[in-house]
This record gives structure tokens, C-alpha cells and sequence, in this order.
């Protein structure tokens, strides 16, 4: 025994010196992914994976990187799980000739984790609709960017749709809306907005938790067909989201009166329910489903050529555009830096500086493909979100059809909110907030 | 040749009953101290290979010091007292969110007394051994039905303590001061007036409680309290006819393994993650401390160390293997790899080696000094 051990000690420790030596390509940017390919969140977390690998394998291929400046993208597989997040962060970061570009974890736990981190690490950490909802105030976290929508944005938007199908605001008053959530922090993330519109609007608010990973719902549902709210908003992530669907199915709540939040409203949510899924409505991060002139690239450049991660028949499903669409602001902020620091590999900081002043204006959009998928989106020193537009769409069975136009969340309501929640995390972190006016 | 006790004789009873009575040994642990002490930081300070980045340091040994520490916790009652408990994810919860309170001051309006139980912030070090206090408390608490029941049937009643709290701190807001999300942050590491953030000085403040912790507990299972626990486990009748009493030992037990469990658990929030959620003690974290002492050896305090390395660092190495060697397979290939070679390896040492890598060292020993004719 004793020497078959030291054999196997010996191959162990070959090995690890054999993983030492981290070659760095020079005239490269490094890109890092956290990607979560097994595990319970998977079906959701793979083809955000292959949007986001895609994208960057097509600027590569079509361009031949940034103005030169060839990516170099790498995946380290985080399982959804913070501490596997945390360890792969660390391996990643210095990786590189200037080290990580940005982090985009798609997972809140890991983005509350990471966002102790970045900035003694000086890495850009970029959050499109997900983490901190307080981390749009760029003064007192400088190095989140939670482009497009945060959770309290989302939570806006669901009342605002659900007042306009009851016809009006004021019949939200008396209406009784209940919350499924994830018992995680990025369920309970969107709970103080939704407080906040049962106060303004007269709606009773309830939560009802559901433990991870959430295949177990039975009494969730139950109490729910006992309360018979009007409306359920679902807070779901990965194998959660189809199991409320079958669920609610199961306990005859009717699925047009649910509403996810945009990240439970992708195929993978919807299919394994079958025909019960049909009526399902959820937000949009802004896009859907769909193909659009960009996916015509990557179907000539990399798809044709073998090189996509991607089939073919997936591509235009809701999340791998999510992750199209994720690294292309990543990208964006990047080119957006090289035109102050040159073009070559940048370091976070200097990414972090393209992040704040990156301005995809609808021009800007449609030269890169994606019109029709967003709207314009400007970040500033006081705003890392850019935007505040959400849409609804709506599974009909086949196929996800967009039933709405695009709502604005309300600022008045937000905005105070983020404002204290902000400050108190400053207070308690001892940051000094920047001063915003004194940016360039 | 070199490590033979020949010609070293002990004079004293002291020198009898040392922590390592041969010198060697204690030379060996000397260096080793030396080691993680000097050599480490020195390399990590001047950037010299292994310890380029941080990665080594922040990813790999902090946490690697941290579970040890804990997996010493769940040794004292699993391997020296015979207890099965699947509440160590638990403890370390309890000792993680008291830590958090105490760093963050605590409020406890009385209203029908007309007053108020009111304790400012406290820096981190006493918060932190606070926190272990808490989780011995609790410890103590779960540890009562162990007086009654025995083996699997203890082992579910601790799982009760892992549910239990894993509620607690989801759906009470009070321990996260109100938190929306239910997520926390840690205080930043202040000891003794000096904020200690680099990956070295974090290095150095899990090293200092391991090492504090570690030789203590090899003193408190040499001794007195240790005999009762070991006698316990290996026969409870048996030892309580020699006059031990049950309760004292087992409830003991319970106290000092929590505690230092509580204390590892804050260090895992306050040092290793900084910002965490209820989820980063979960009922895997128990299984995995639990785990760590199987593999390492029940009843051994190098053991929880030798547990810790491969629980925790061996599938952080498979995974970079094939990366590094430029094999180009997909990550979720090598992900799922890793469970696989990780879980066969660890049935393959339980059929050959039963008692876990300690017992390996020990014979490793034992045929070092018949060395070069060992039989």
C-alpha cells in the first residue's frame, strides 16, 4: 500500500509542477469566464456560456480581435457554487499579459463574493441584469457594472406590466401578488422594490421561499392555491423555474398570471414543462428569442466553420443572446478604452474607465448587429446600469412572442432606494464615495 | 539510518511524555513551522515560483488552513470521541454570523424590562473567539442527545442542527443586520491596529489560529480530557464503570469541537470569503469536513491536515491538469472528470487503507526506522 502511494504522491506532484508554468501571449487580451457547465443550474448556464464564448471566437474570427488586439478567452467551470467562484477568480486574474479584462460571473452569490474583491484586484466585474441592486452607484462601487437591468428594475417592470393588464394602476389596490423566490440572495434581492410598490400601490405582497436548488415546491403551491393570489412572480434560476411551471400546473394556478424574471425566461424553462408551460409570460432583459444580424456572422464565421460551441439550431435561444450580448459590452468597453490607452492589451483599470464611459448609442447598435435586441445604453461615474427598460414576452408553447413594449422602471421609486442601500454599504465598508463631478 | 530514536534517553518524565519524544521528529516540526512561518511568506514577498500571483496564497492555502482547523474541530468528536455529527457545517455557520454580530455591534431592545441589551462593535479577534464561544454553546446544545443515542442515530440528530440553523439564518433578519439580499459582509480585519488585507497577512492570521489551535488540541487529546473521550468511544459502558462520567466527556466533546469549528467558520466568512450567505455552510460543507476526517484518519490531529489537503486541494489540481498540459477537452468534461478520478481515489484508499493517510504516515515511520531493512 505504502508504495503504490508514494507512486501515486509522486505522479500528484508531477502533475502540479507540470500545471506551474502560465504561458502569457503578449500582444494578447486576456478573457476570463466563469462558466457553471454541470451541476443543477446548468441547463441555464450553458448556452449563457456559449453566447459569451461565441461572441469573442467571433471578434476574433471577423476582425481579428480589437483593433488588433487579439482576445485570448479561457472558461473555468464554477458550478454556481461561490467558493468554486471564488477559487477560479484567483486563478484567473492575473492570467495574461495585463491580466483579467473583466469578470462576469452570472451568479449573485459569486458577484456579492467577488465585489469584496475587486477592488484591492483593480478588475472590472460586469453584472448585466443580476447582483447588487445598489452597485448601479458607480461613486461608492466603482468596479460593478450591473448593465441593463438590476433586479429592483425588473421587480418595477413586472408590477408595471401586471397594472396595465389589470387596466390601470389604481386596480393593482386590493390585489393580492406573490413573489416565488430562489432563497438565495439574488431571490431576495428583488424584495425591498416589491415592498416598496405594495405600499405606493395597495397590493398585498407575499414571498414565498423555495430552497435550493428548488425541486421541491409541493406546499410552496399549495399555500399559493389556498391564498389565490392574482399574480405569481417567479424568481427562479436553473432546474427551479420548470419545476414551479409544473407545479403551478399541478395546483391549477393558470400560467398567464405567472411572470418570471428574465432569468426564468428562456427555453430551458419552458420546455420541459411541455404544452403545461404555454402562457407562461416573462421579463425581457431588453432582448428575447430571435435572430438578428449578428447571428448571421457567427453562422458565417464560426457555425459553418465548425468553430461555434453553439448547434446551429440553438443559436437565437434567450440566453445565448444573453451571453452575445454580455461579452459584447465587455468588448465594447474595451475598444472604448483603447481609444484613451492605445490599442493593446488594457489592464482592468484602464477597461474599468472604458466600462464607465462606453455609450452604445442605436447607431453603434446596429453596426455591430444587434438592433432590434436593445435599446441605447449610456454609463456614467453616478450610473453603472445605462439603462432601465425591460419587456415582456410570452411562451405560447413553441416559441417566445413579445407582448409588450418596452416599460421604463420608475426612478422616483428606485433611486432613493439605491441611494440608501449604497450608503449604507459604504458606511459600512468605510468607502469613501467618489466624487462624481470631478470624473473625466 | 537518519530517523532512529537510538541514544536518545529520556531522563525526565517531561521528556517522556513530550508532544514528539524523538528528536528527529521534533526537528522535522521545527522546520515545518519554520516553513509555513518564514519560507512562505518570504517567497510569496518576493513573488519567487510557486507564489507568483496570489493565486497559491488566496486560492489554495487560505482555505486549505481554515478547513484544517475545522476538520481538527469535528476530529475531536468524530475521530476521539466516537460522536458522528453532520452538524459541522452548522457550528461553523453559528461561530460565522456571531462573529459577524459581535464585529457589527449588537442591539437587543428589552422593552418590558425598559431596557436594552446593547454591545458595541467589537474588533475582530475577540468577535472571532466570540464567535467559537457561540458555536460551542450551540454545539453543546445539539450535543445533549448524544447522552441517549448513539452512531447513525446521532448522526441525524446533528443533521437536525444543520437544518435548524440553516433557517435560522435564512428567514431571521436579525443576523444579517436587515440585509435585502441576506448576504453579509465581513468587517475588515483589524488586529491589534493594524488592518491586515494582503493575501499575506490573511496567510498569516489563519496560520497563527491553526497553529494555536492545532497544538492545543494535541494537548487536550494527550491528556486527561482526551483519555475520557477516547475511552468513550472505544466502549461507553466500559469507561463509564472506570468512573467517567458520559455527560462531562461528551458534552466537552461537543464544547471544544464547536468551538474550534466556530472558529474556522469565521475565519471562512471573515478571512477566506468576505462576503457570504447561508449557502456557504451547507449541509455539503458538513459532509465535506466529515469526509476530510475519514480520508485523513479518525483520531489524529495531522490527519485533519493530510484530509483537508486532499478534499480540498486535490480536485483544484486534477482540475488545472489537462489545461496545463494543453490537452483541449471542455471544462465541463474535466469538471466532471475530477468527480469521477476524486471519488474513485477515495473508495480505492478507504478498501486499502481504512484508517485513513495518518495511519499511512505512522507506517511510513515505523518503516523509515528499520530502514534500510524494513519488513
Amino acid at each position: 500500500m505504502l508504495r503504490t502511494f508514494f507512486l501515486m504522491a509522486t505522479a500528484a506532484i508531477g502533475a502540479s509542477v507540470a500545471v506551474a508554468p502560465a504561458l502569457a501571449q503578449q500582444n494578447e487580451q486576456y478573457v476570463p469566464a466563469l462558466v457553471y457547465r454541470t451541476g443543477p443550474y446548468a441547463p441555464n448556464g450553458i448556452p449563457f456560456a456559449n453566447g459569451v464564448m461565441d461572441y469573442w471566437n467571433l471578434i476574433n474570427e471577423r476582425d481579428g480581435g480589437i483593433n488588433g488586439v487579439k482576445l485570448a478567452p479561457e472558461e473555468c467551470e464554477t458550478g454556481y457554487a461561490t467558493d468554486k467562484g471564488v477559487e477560479c477568480y484567483e486563478r484567473m486574474k492575473s492570467k495574461g499579459a495585463t491580466g483579467a479584462a473583466y469578470f462576469s460571473p452570472l451568479s449573485t452569490g459569486i458577484t456579492f463574493a467577488l465585489t469584496e474583491k475587486v477592488p484591492a484586484d483593480k478588475i472590472p466585474l460586469l453584472t448585466m441584469g443580476y447582483g447588487r441592486s445598489e452597485s448601479r452607484n458607480g461613486a461608492v462601487f466603482p468596479w460593478n457594472f450591473i448593465a441593463a437591468g438590476s433586479y429592483w428594475t425588473a421587480a418595477d417592470v413586472a408590477i408595471q406590466h401586471i397594472a396595465k393588464e389589470l387596466g390601470g394602476a389604481d386596480k393593482l389596490k386590493g390585489k393580492k401578488i406573490s413573489l416565488v423566490y430562489h432563497d438565495s440572495p439574488y431571490g431576495k434581492e428583488p424584495i425591498p422594490a416589491l415592498e416598496a410598490r405594495a405600499k405606493q400601490d395597495g397590493f398585498t405582497f407575499k414571498a414565498i421561499p423555495v430552497t435550493h436548488p428548488g425541486v421541491e415546491q409541493k406546499s410552496q403551491w399549495l399555500s399559493i392555491r389556498q391564498d389565490r393570489p392574482d399574480y405569481v412572480l417567479l424568481w427562479g434560476w436553473g432546474v427551479m423555474n420548470p419545476t414551479s411551471i409544473s407545479e403551478a400546473a399541478a395546483v391549477g394556478f393558470p400560467r398567464d398570471k405567472i411572470i418570471g424574471v428574465w432569468w426564468a425566461g428562456a427555453e430551458p424553462d419552458v420546455v420541459p414543462g411541455g404544452a403545461q408551460s404555454a402562457g407562461y409570460k416573462a421579463l425581457m432583459l431588453q432582448h428575447g428569442a430571435g435572430k438578428y444580424q449578428v447571428h448571421a456572422d457567427i453562422e458565417k464565421h464560426l457555425i459553418s466553420k465548425g468553430k461555434a460551441q453553439v448547434k446551429a439550431e440553438e443559436a437565437g435561444h434567450v440566453l445565448y443572446n444573453r451571453g452575445l450580448l454580455n461579452s459584447m459590452i465587455g468588448v465594447e468597453a474595451i475598444r472604448t478604452a483603447q481609444k484613451k490607452f492605445g490599442n493593446k492589451p488594457l489592464t482592468g483599470e484602464q477597461i474599468r474607465w472604458g466600462f464607465e464611459n462606453l455609450d452604445l448609442t442605436a447607431a453603434r447598435i446596429k453596426e455591430l448587429g444587434f438592433e432590434g435586441m436593445i435599446k441605447p445604453m449610456k454609463f456614467s461615474c453616478e450610473d453603472h446600469q445605462g439603462a432601465d427598460e425591460a419587456r415582456v414576452h410570452q411562451w405560447d408553447g413553441k416559441e417566445w412572442k413579445i407582448i409588450s413594449d418596452y416599460y421604463t422602471a420608475d426612478r422616483k421609486i428606485l433611486d432613493p432606494m439605491v441611494k440608501d442601500a449604497s450608503a449604507k454599504y459604504g458606511a459600512e465598508k468605510k468607502i469613501d464615495a467618489r466624487d462624481c463631478s470631478k470624473e473625466s | 539510518m537518519l530517523y532512529r530514536e537510538a541514544g536518545q534517553f529520556k531522563t525526565t518524565y517531561a521528556q517522556d511524555m513530550a508532544m514528539f519524544p524523538i528528536r528527529q521528529d521534533r526537528i522535522a516540526f521545527i522546520l515545518l513551522l519554520a516553513l509555513a512561518f518564514l519560507v512562505v511568506p518570504l517567497l510569496a514577498k518576493l513573488q519567487i515560483w510557486p507564489f507568483g500571483g496570489e493565486y497559491l496564497l488566496r486560492a489554495i492555502l487560505i482555505p486549505f488552513l481554515i478547513l484544517s482547523l475545522a476538520a481538527i474541530g469535528v476530529n475531536i468528536l468524530v475521530g476521539y470521541c466516537g460522536q458522528i455529527s453532520l452538524g459541522s457545517g452548522a457550528f461553523m455557520a453559528v461561530g460565522a454570523y456571531s462573529a459577524y454580530k459581535f464585529g457589527t455591534g449588537i442591539n437587543i431592545p428589552l422593552a418590558w424590562l425598559g431596557t436594552a441589551i446593547v454591545i458595541p462593535p467589537l474588533p475582530v479577534l475577540p468577535s472571532i473567539l466570540l464567535g467559537g464561544l457561540m458555536a460551542a454553546f450551540a454545539g453543546v446544545l445539539f450535543g445533549v442527545p448524544s447522552l441517549r443515542i448513539k452512531g447513525l442515530y446521532l448522526a441525524v440528530a446533528t443533521l437536525a442542527a444543520q437544518f435548524f440553523f440553516d433557517w435560522v439564518f435564512l428567514r431571521v433578519p436579525w443576523f444579517t443586520n436587515y440585509s435585502s439580499s441576506g448576504s453579509v459582509n465581513a468587517p475588515a480585519l483589524n488586529f491589534f491596529g493594524l488592518t491586515m488585507n494582503s493575501p499575506i497577512e490573511r496567510y498569516f492570521i489563519c496560520l497563527s489560529f491553526v497553529t494555536v489551535f492545532a497544538l492545543l488540541a494535541k494537548n487536550l487529546v494527550r491528556g486527561n480530557i482526551g483519555r475520557q473521550w477516547m475511552a468513550i468511544r472505544d466502549m461507553d459502558i466500559a469507561a463509564e464503570l472506570m468512573g467517567i462520567r458520559p455527560l462531562y466527556a461528551k458534552l466537552t466533546a461537543f464544547a471544544v469541537s464547536s468551538f474550534i469549528v466556530g472558529v474556522a467558520g469565521a475565519l471562512w466568512a471573515f478571512v477566506y470569503l468576505g462576503s457570504w450567505e447561508p449557502l456557504a455552510f451547507s449541509i455539503d460543507r458538513s459532509f465535506q469536513l466529515l469526509f476530510m476526517v475519514i480520508i485523513g484518519g479518525l483520531g489524529s490531529i495531522l490527519g485533519a491536515f493530510l484530509g483537508a489537503a486532499f478534499i480540498l486541494v486535490l480536485p483544484i489540481l486534477l482540475d488545472q491538469v489537462p489545461h496545463a498540459l494543453g490537452i483541449p477537452i471542455s471544462v465541463e468534461t474535466v469538471s466532471l472528470l475530477v468527480f469521477i478520478i476524486t471519488g474513485s481515489l477515495i473508495c480505492y484508499l478507504l478498501i486499502v487503507e481504512p484508517h485513513g493517510f495518518a495511519r499511512l504516515w505512522s507506517t511510513a515511520k515505523e518503516k523509515l526506522r528499520l530502514w534500510p531493512y524494513p519488513y
